[in-house]
């Protein structure tokens, strides 16, 4: 069973308020680690982002300038100024720069559509800011956090591709 | 032969560093070098600590400053290579001649490289550049063979620097218009090739249509690997005839002539793309040097699983080893 598989069910069940508690908290966390993202994304900031994961029932709606992230169940999916799709691991991958957009794109594995522009600054800002799920997550973990993070770790290490782990 | 690796962000330039280039080059956040992406690039402080964190791994920076100066706004391209020059840059990267006058009569010392953007590709071109603002270095355009590159080498006074990974331009460097054509805005001048805002990338049934401006570029069949969408690698329909008018989206790759590279004189190897992410350069950089310490048997399979990486997922050594006339 892969990680998105057995997330698609629960997201399925839970009500989407609880789940966008889950992920704003994690967002806000994140956001407020990695404040060089704004000062790369420039006016880009403002703009409407959609991030689809092709495997859930959900996407997620970021408006970076608002420090809002929204949560939608498929396919009542707001308005964006520019969207990307894809598989949930690889979306992930590519927030943490782990992956190389270009090539994702290249294979199919990756749709983008909309504000091309908007869509390249967002790539290029949060490939700067070595954003380490792991550790951003488990930091919110109190006195779990070792745990947390190298729990995370490790599932990382299980989902991403056999490539994108070799170079960090 | 030195290792020349790129970085669009400070995040790349550490990953380039770490993965063992020799000099990696990179830009201004502005439109004096020809990869001014959104998001992309320096601000003179990260370029500073880019500086010193290249320094104390022993590695080089140079900085392009390689887009064409607009008559009036003269002060933005000076003031790139005032910067340059006092943060520390080991050399600077420059394509147009009235900057390069500017830069070696200030700064008689600072080290001068002729970017592709120049468009020299002939031993007086470069000659000329040499003697007249010292040049050091000349980059040669992806359009010359590899004969070629040795005739040349024994005909200037300079070191030669070519690119052997990466994106592929066919044309004639810092020339092309095909850009400028479909969108008011070039590499030349602006610093973007098909720029991102008039980009739009759709889905027509199974096919990805790529659209620059009013152009439509390519369709993508579904499984077939997509590229970017600039005109001279557009699929297009020529007389009766449907396909690639200039080149198809496939990507550079000459690390099979290596040596052949070598012996022709050339002092430094390239690896194109700034604009992409930092896992990209981890892993080419990687690859690249391991496959330059590796005997000539094994460099294919080494080089191989980049190919992933390429546009169309294809690389080709294009004129490099010109099979056309």
């Amino acid at each position: 069973m892969t990680v998105s598989s057995a997330m698609a069910v629960p997201l399925r069940l839970i009500p989407i308020p609880a789940i966008e508690r889950a992920t704003r908290l994690v967002f806000s966390h994140v956001m407020a680690r990695h404040p060089g993202l704004f000062d790369r994304l420039g006016d880009y900031a403002h703009k409407r982002y959609g991030f689809i994961p092709s495997d859930l029932p959900v996407g997620f709606l970021v408006e970076p300038g608002k420090g809002r992230i929204s949560v939608h169940r498929k396919p009542d999916l707001p308005p964006t100024d520019a969207a990307v799709t894809g598989g949930f691991v690889l979306l992930l991958g590519l927030l943490e720069g782990r992956l190389d957009g270009d090539a994702v794109f290249f294979s199919r594995d990756l749709t983008v559509t909309g504000d091309m522009e908007a869509m390249l600054a967002l790539r290029n800002a949060l490939d700067d800011c070595n954003i380490d799920l792991p550790s951003d997550i488990g930091s919110l973990a109190g006195p779990f956090a070792p745990l947390v993070r190298r729990a995370a770790s490790e599932i990382r290490s299980r989902v991403l591709p056999r490539e994108a782990g070799q170079w960090n | 032969m030195e290792l020349i690796c790129p970085a669009g962000t400070p995040a790349a330039f550490r990953e380039a560093v770490d993965a063992g280039a020799d000099a990696v080059y990179c830009g201004f956040r502005d439109e004096t070098n020809a990869r001014n992406f959104p998001g992309l690039n320096f601000s003179r402080d990260e370029l500073k600590a880019a500086i010193a964190y290249a320094r104390q791994h022993g590695a080089m920076t140079f900085v392009a400053i390689n887009t064409f100066m607009r008559a009036g706004r003269e002060k933005l391209w000076h003031e790139a290579v005032d910067d340059a020059v006092r943060l520390g840059a080991d050399a600077v990267i420059l394509a147009d001649f009235g900057l390069m006058a500017y830069t070696a009569e200030r700064y008689p010392e600072q080290r001068l490289h002729v970017s592709v953007q120049a468009s020299a590709s002939n031993a007086d071109a470069v000659n000329f550049l040499v003697e007249t603002f010292r040049a050091k270095r000349v980059v040669l355009p992806r359009i010359l063979t590899i004969p070629d590159l040795a005739r040349l080498a024994k005909q200037i006074r300079c070191e030669i620097e070519v690119f052997v990974f990466g994106g592929l331009c066919v044309m004639a460097e810092g020339r092309c218009s095909l850009s400028s054509y479909a969108t008011g805005k070039s590499p030349n001048m602006n610093g973007v090739c098909s720029p991102a805002s008039h980009v739009r990338y759709r889905e027509d049934g199974c096919e990805l249509v790529s659209e620059l401006g009013d152009y439509t570029i390519n369709r993508f069949p579904a499984g077939e690997a997509a590229g970017y969408p600039t005109l001279c690698k557009g699929r297009f329909n020529v007389a009766d005839e449907r396909g690639y008018a200039f080149e198809d989206p496939v990507s550079l790759d000459v690390m099979d002539h290596v040596d052949l590279l070598r012996e022709a004189g050339v002092s430094a190897l390239k690896i194109e793309g700034r604009q992409r992410g930092k896992a990209y350069v981890a892993e080419v950089v990687s690859v690249m040097r391991r496959a330059l310490a590796a005997n000539a048997a094994d460099r294919p399979a080494l080089i191989s699983r980049l190919r992933l990486l390429s546009e169309g997922q294809r690389t080709t050594s294009g004129a490099y080893e010109k099979r056309w006339r």
